[in-house]
């Protein structure tokens, strides 16, 4: 059995949750502390797979800047962050670009991509 | 490089006497350490041109001021340097100051001073509305005024590079050997020769005088502390505001400064250092308590930024402006603290007829032409000038400072013009972008575009001020390769 | 003189809503003006998620954000000038604006908005003792190099106050492999919100000091260390508690000051708390015809609150160009008591309301569990309960227009009852 104090971000409040995990053959989690049941799942979420939205730029040539915003379309492992602006810093485009276009397909094979968050 | 004369300094007094002597037909070259010109005490002052009653009555100080005051009028005129003589007070809050501001009156009608005059209450009243309630007397001087003062020192490197005086900048002193009646000066990359040498060296005239004389005298760094203010705090006074000389020094001033911001210092601290030119908690206490004694209800939260300034002080009191009696030719212009602003032209043209005195007569440079242009501002100028303006160059239509209202076309001209701004802060300094409240926020990454356009370097190459100033460390993205270079902070769970 | 039904004063997400608004209320004749070389603002610099939720319904960045207001206002044929800075507004709304291609241009405009923006502390502004030396940023400055230009301005980074920007710029310098020492925070309580402090520093190991100041930087020409230091209750410093970081840069965070020398000079009144301009129900300033919205009337910690707002402005410029807008009238005001710290809008016509008031408001401190009353005059209309209030969170609160019309009161009040101790 393990305790761990989060707090959570599911919207402006940030409650101070307390997420207690059981093994009992199998995984069960109680949260305590969530005012809303978004919260509860913000809990477990965090404890078992905690993941982010990652925004970056990528190297852009052929463009009124050299750099464009690029995010995850979705969320990707908390892990994988520093592995995965690796692959955001390796890579250069070239104009134009809508807001939206794929810059890298299937990031780290999480199945989210990488997409330009505005055109240029 | 041989040269007939080597001035060893680019501030306010360097580059005065560089400039007179640019009338007169020789090689002259400004030796100066820093990445631009006036980057010393020139650069962090009160602003001020004392009247000249301060001085002890038959000092260089006394009358180098009185006679410096007369001729910063023509000077500035020349070189289109902003300078208002709006007057100055010295004010007393009791009686025994007010015998105080009576001893200033008779030492200053002695120096010369033209015009002083104690005021009562309300006669102050009416010329300074935001006083204290507390002032009873002020001593009036008329002549007293404000100037921006590297601006001149600017102005005054413009026009001698015009008038063919060569500057090197980032050119450290590092030895002067006298052989020959010449002295072999080395500084940073460059070997100079050089009939007669002019130490104009500020804070380091000590150190310049020692390579070849006898060290005869010492100089003593004093810092002063310095708020300044925006301009919507403009307003606030009308003369430059001094409080009673105490044993402390001549107290804090505020003043309204001649771009329209007000100033407020400056401490007096002897630091031992002549690089501590760093602000304290302690300084702004202190400029706090004085100002408020000052004026009333001061808008304190208006200050835009602090700064402070170190004077060139020596401990015997005057002005050293002297050849050196064992070496010919090599001419110490030292412990130049105020009113050495105030006193530049006169202490200029004492060393240059002392030099003149040493070497004989100079043919005269006819082709020297004494004016200056400055850019007038372009925020001064009527629509319809804008528009001729905009017309001729379309960068004057580009606002690249918001807060100072500071076109593409300034910066451009300041930085194309000989003796040049090659600095975020030299921009700062000529043309004022920067300058305002916002401080470069907005401003800054537009003006290190222009400087790299218009210099040919890359921008990460552009600094703040001195040369080891870099201001961007490198682009962005450079961390892709496999190595695990990432930032200590990763802690991945 | 060219001439214009409403002339929008920046191209920046409230310009750009309040554009947009205008037209869809009936005015043809509009120009947007921006100083930038496009449009879009502060948004196109703030590459990080979390705006939209409220607008939108989903977590955009800024310049999604953004670009959905830009590609509507391509559609609608709003007319704009970029690269333009305007020079001048006077009361009688004549405009003076300059740029490189027109020259000095005067405009004539039948109603103004004003959507400036804001601009940031600067050091001397809260008078931090020490050298001078570069490697000095406010957040936004970095967040420009980094994000849009493409350069780094740091190794190793202490960060001075935690508004959101500055836990934002945390983050985005770590991941572009920098290493952030520590984000010191004067209060006792953070300036941003509590997601951005957990996303952007608990997340990568950022240590957040509270109660803490920097009172003195070193470095002669880089930064190379600053002191950190422990602050009392009254936000003294603690003697002996000095702590010195070694770092390469400062970023400062430090708070957000409306940008108004244009509506100064114009003559509109400043409020002395929101740094903006004084403005009634309709978003209108103390010069009739002149209109405020977004950050250079109140500085907004949500974009989405600036879009709502900026929309009222631009609805109520068009009502003004239609004669709609009823000048005079019984003119209410809006006052802000216990633990609140301002509202948004200063004057209420009721006759002009339509549907609800929007009143805006920050409060002075953090607060669990605290009710917002609303009083017209001394009777208590509405009790709202909070169950968490901070200064870095604006609040606000509708009336519907039914409540206040045919009620006789001067002020509508709101003050905070507070439970525990």
């Amino acid at each position: 059995m393990e305790k761990q104090n989060i707090i959570c971000i599911a919207c402006p409040l940030g409650c101070k949750l307390e997420v207690e995990h059981k093994k009992n053959g199998i995984d069960d989690y109680i949260v305590t502390g969530n005012k809303c049941p978004r919260g509860k799942d913000y809990g477990i979420k965090e404890m078992t797979n905690p993941t982010r939205v990652l925004t970056s730029t990528v190297k852009i040539k052929n463009a009124h800047l050299c750099r464009i915003p690029v995010r995850t379309k979705g969320e990707i492992p908390k892990g994988l962050i520093f592995k995965c602006m690796k692959e955001i810093n390796k890579v250069e485009i070239s104009g134009p670009i809508k807001v939206g276009d794929i810059i890298i397909k299937n990031v780290l094979g999480t199945g989210i991509d990488i997409i330009a968050t505005r055109s240029m | 490089m041989k040269v007939d004369v080597a001035v060893i300094g680019a501030g306010v007094i360097g580059t005065y006497i560089a400039r007179e002597l640019a009338r007169y037909n020789l090689n002259i070259v400004i030796i100066e350490k820093e990445n631009d010109v006036a980057n010393g005490t020139t650069k962090a002052n009160s602003a001020i041109i004392h009247a000249g009653y301060d001085a002890k009555t038959g000092s260089l100080k006394a009358k180098t001021n009185v006679l410096g005051n007369r001729l910063q009028e023509e000077l500035c005129r020349e070189l289109e340097v902003p300078f208002e003589r709006i007057g100055s007070f010295v004010v007393a809050f009791n009686d025994e100051e007010v015998e105080i501001l009576k001893k200033l009156e008779e030492q200053g009608n002695n120096n010369g001073v033209p015009g002083l005059k104690i005021l009562n209450q309300a006669e102050l009243r009416e010329m300074e509305p935001n006083l204290s309630e507390e002032v009873v007397a002020a001593l009036y001087a008329p002549t007293a005024g404000i100037i921006g003062p590297f601006e001149l020192a600017i102005a005054l490197a413009e026009n001698a590079a015009d008038n063919g005086v060569e500057i090197l900048l980032n050119s450290k002193v590092t030895s002067i050997d006298k052989s020959n009646n010449k002295y072999i000066i080395k500084a940073g990359s460059h070997k100079i020769e050089t009939k007669y040498v002019i130490n104009c060296a500020g804070l380091y005239a000590d150190e310049i005088n020692n390579m070849v004389n006898r060290p005869y005298f010492e100089i003593v760094p004093n810092r002063g502390q310095y708020h300044l203010f925006d301009k919507t705090a403009g307003d606030f006074v009308n003369k430059v505001v001094f409080q009673c000389p105490t044993k402390a020094g001549k107290g804090v001033l505020v003043l309204p400064t001649v771009h329209g911001n007000v100033l407020i210092g400056p401490t007096a601290e002897n630091t031992g250092n002549k690089e501590a030119n760093e602000t304290t908690t302690e300084g702004f206490t202190f400029l706090r308590e004085k100002a408020e004694k000052v004026v009333k209800s001061f808008p304190y939260y208006k200050v835009i930024t602090s700064f402070s300034g170190l004077r060139a002080k020596t401990p015997t009191g005057d002005f050293i402006i002297e050849e050196v009696q064992e070496s010919r030719g090599f001419i110490n212009v030292a412990a130049i603290d105020s009113p050495g602003l105030s006193a530049a032209p006169a202490i200029g043209n004492y060393a240059i007829d002392i030099l003149k005195t040493s070497a004989g007569a100079f043919e005269e440079n006819k082709s020297f032409n004494p004016k200056r242009k400055a850019f007038k501002p372009f925020t001064e100028l009527s629509m319809e000038e804008k528009q001729q303006l905009i017309d001729q160059d379309p960068r004057y239509g580009r606002v690249i400072c918001r807060c100072e209202q500071i076109t593409e076309g300034e910066i451009v001209d300041v930085i194309k013009r000989k003796a040049g701004a090659l600095t975020l802060d030299a921009v700062k300094r000529r043309a004022r972008a920067g300058m305002g409240r916002c401080q470069g926020g907005f401003c800054g990454p537009r003006v290190m575009e222009i400087i790299a356009r218009e210099l040919n370097i890359d921008i990460t190459d552009v600094v703040k001020d001195g040369i080891d100033s870099y201001i961007l460390t490198g682009a962005t993205k450079t961390i892709y390769d496999d190595t695990e270079n990432l930032a200590a902070a990763t802690k991945e769970d | 003189m060219v001439n214009y039904d409403v002339v929008v004063i920046g191209g920046g997400p409230a310009g750009l809503a309040a554009a947009i608004e205008a037209k869809n209320n009936g005015v043809n004749n509009i120009l947007v003006i921006e100083r930038d070389r496009e449009l879009g603002g502060i948004l196109q610099q703030c590459i990080h998620n979390g705006f939209g939720l409220h607008i939108f319904n989903e977590e955009l960045t800024g310049p999604e954000y953004a670009e959905r207001f830009i590609e509507e206002l391509y559609e609608m044929g709003i007319e704009y000038k970029l690269d333009t800075m305007v020079l001048e507004v006077s009361p009688n709304k004549t405009i003076y604006a300059m740029n490189t291609t027109e020259g000095i241009l005067n405009i004539q405009a039948k109603a103004v908005i004003l959507a400036m923006g804001c601009r940031e502390r600067t050091r001397g502004a809260i008078n931090i003792p020490g050298t001078r030396p570069a490697g000095i940023f406010t957040a936004g400055t970095a967040q420009r190099f980094v994000n849009m230009e493409g350069y780094m301005v740091g190794k190793k980074v202490v960060i001075l106050g935690s508004g959101d920007i500055g836990l934002i710029m945390a983050r985005r310098m770590t991941l572009e492999g920098a290493e952030v020492k520590a984000v010191v925070e004067l209060m006792p309580y953070s300036g941003g919100l509590t997601r951005n402090i957990v996303q952007c520093l608990d997340d990568y190991n950022i240590p957040l000091l509270l109660s803490h100041t920097i009172i003195d930087i070193k470095g002669k020409s880089r930064v190379e260390e600053v002191t950190v230091v422990k602050v009392d209750e009254n936000r003294n410093p603690i003697e002996g508690t000095e702590k010195i970081f070694d770092c390469d840069t400062l970023l400062l965070s430090v708070g957000l000051i409306p940008e108004n020398e244009l509506s100064e000079n114009a003559g509109v009144e400043i409020h002395p708390l929101t740094g903006g301009p004084v403005v009634n129900e309709s978003m209108e300033t103390s010069i009739e015809g002149i209109f405020a919205c977004g950050n250079v009337l109140h500085v907004h910690d949500l974009v989405d609150w600036v879009t709502e707002e900026s929309r009222r402005a631009g609805k109520n410029a068009a009502r003004y160009v239609k004669n709609q807008l009823a000048s005079n009238g019984n003119i209410k005001k809006t006052y802000a008591g216990y633990g609140v710290r301002y509202i948004v809008p200063q004057q209420v016509r009721v006759a002009n309301i339509e549907e609800k008031l929007h009143l805006m408001m920050r409060v002075n401190d953090v607060y669990n569990s605290a009710k917002m009353v609303i009083k017209l005059d001394d009777e208590v209309y509405k009790r709202i309960k909070k169950n968490h209030l901070a200064p870095a969170e604006m609040e606000s609160i509708s009336i519907p227009a039914k409540d206040l019309i045919n009620r006789s009161f001067t002020t509508i009040s709101v003050e905070l009852e507070v439970e525990e101790a």
